[in-house]
């Protein structure tokens, strides 16, 4: 466990507002038992955890969901954050959002938007989204971003079904004036895991696209800064989860519940310290799930003697959990895993085969019919 | 089209209004906050960073700074040329 003195306050909230979201990606990382709208926690309550947010020096808020834009009091909680000198990011489908909510936003201190988008491709992308003329409403709100002249992010989760316009994914950010790209390889919490096989790139295609981003990053150098990150199966390292467990990053569910990442849900046997009962800073130094997994001491063997292990901080624990069911096990994507081959070789020959068809959900919690063309 | 911005010693430096540099009173750091990051500039990032209120040339930064530290004027706007540009580059800084 970190010592006290040595604890620093985190850098950024992410602020679960609602799991509410109008498309059904099938590739949602939020969990497969998704929180109900009565349950949500009341404007009183965000605004009050912004407000303890700010008093522990934490600097940025990332509004998200779900979709952030489904909640009626978005507009008082972007003020509330900026009074507060938060840095305030917008996290959204966009497929909600009219121009003059967007101009509001900005004008009570919306900082940063960032747009998700599922291709280039609009029959593809409202396939993958489930969404009906999706696409074109986010190009819509991209183009509003950069005329109100908001900075906008780009987030183009990419996998075995888009990978191939991955060129085009890139001009249209160019396109659109982005400041910044995303391709995020889509990752296997949650809801996504039912679709794995449906997701999980080949080899060659990864190939193929990190060569892609490293060309367009040195052509679009000072332009569009793209980030890229090897989806782990294909990895020989574990990332450190949210820059290490419990110690950059909160994430606060939309019912209340503080964990240390967006994806801790699926670590069932926790009990997460509410933001009802307690202070967010008394969560943060004191709540068991932030503090069974900080710093080294957790750690199994080789990672403790690891020379990564202040760069990994032992990887992903919902990973971990899910891949090997133990959750303080070596994070399966590292190579020194025992299980590193057995797991990630199984999962990569899915890609081999023909891809299955996608397992849609809405609030729910049904799996649904896919939209008709 | 948007293109590269390349700085020179005349180029007059300013941070945009969606990146804010600011001291944090709870947390007693200057840090700079852009979209999804934070970066701490080094006292002399900092110094630097101060100066870039879109009134003066990185020449003139630069020569501030020499007087400041005794130290050669080119080799300074260089630096600081270099390290401005690295932040230009990741959409943290606009000329004036």
């Amino acid at each position: 466990m970190l010592k006290k003195f040595d604890l620093k306050a985190p850098l950024a909230v992410l602020a679960e507002l609602s799991h509410r979201c109008p498309l059904s990606c099938a590739y949602c990382s939020n969990p497969v038992e998704l929180i109900q709208k009565n349950k949500e926690l009341e404007t009183k309550d965000w605004l009050r955890v912004i407000d303890e947010a700010a008093d522990m020096g934490i600097y940025q808020i990332h509004f998200s969901g779900g979709e952030p834009t489904a909640r009626k009091d978005l507009e008082e909680m972007v003020e509330h954050a900026h009074k507060r000198k938060l840095y305030t990011n917008l996290i959204t489908s966009a497929v909600l959002l009219t121009r003059e909510r967007l101009e509001k936003l900005k004008n009570l201190g919306l900082e940063h938007v960032q747009v998700s988008f599922q291709d280039s491709e609009s029959e593809n992308a409202n396939r993958i989204g489930n969404f009906k003329n999706g696409h074109e409403k986010k190009l819509e709100v991209a183009k509003w971003v950069r005329e109100l002249g908001l900075p906008l992010t780009i987030n183009a989760v990419m996998h075995r079904q888009n990978l191939h316009n991955l060129e085009n994914m890139i001009k249209m950010a160019k396109d659109l004036d982005a400041d910044r790209l995303e391709v995020a390889n889509v990752q296997y919490y949650g809801w996504a895991l039912k679709n794995r096989a449906a997701f999980m790139p080949t080899k060659d295609q990864l190939e193929k696209s990190m060569k892609i981003v490293e060309k367009a990053r040195k052509d679009l150098k000072g332009i569009l800064a793209i980030d890229y990150v090897l989806p782990d199966y294909y990895a020989k390292k574990p990332k450190a989860c949210m820059g290490g467990w419990g110690r950059q990053f909160l994430n606060i569910d939309p019912e209340g519940n503080v964990l240390p990442c967006h994806a801790a849900q699926t670590l069932k046997f926790f009990k997460f310290d509410n933001v009802k009962d307690k202070s967010l800073s008394w969560i943060w130094e004191n709540s068991e799930p932030f503090n069974k997994f900080r710093g080294t001491d957790w750690m199994p063997s080789p990672c403790k003697t690891c020379d990564r292990r202040e760069i990994d901080w032992g990887g992903c624990r919902c990973q971990a959990l899910a891949l090997t069911g133990d959750v303080g096990a070596v994070d399966p994507t590292c190579e020194f895993s025992p299980l590193h081959e057995k797991i990630f070789g199984s999962a990569t020959e899915e890609s081999g085969q023909e891809a299955p068809e996608f397992i849609y959900r809405l609030i729910s919690n049904k799996e649904v019919e896919p939209v008709k063309k | 089209m948007k293109e590269r911005l390349l700085l020179k010693s005349e180029t007059i430096p300013i941070i945009p209004d969606h990146v804010r540099f600011e001291f944090n009173e709870v947390r007693k750091e200057w840090v700079l906050l852009a979209p999804e990051r934070a970066l701490y500039p080094d006292p002399i990032a900092t110094e630097v960073l101060k100066k870039c209120d879109g009134k003066v040339s990185i020449q003139l930064i630069g020569e501030d700074l020499a007087k400041k530290y005794k130290a050669p004027v080119e080799k300074i706007v260089e630096d600081v040329t270099k390290m401005l540009q690295d932040l230009a580059d990741k959409g943290f800084l606009k000329e004036c």
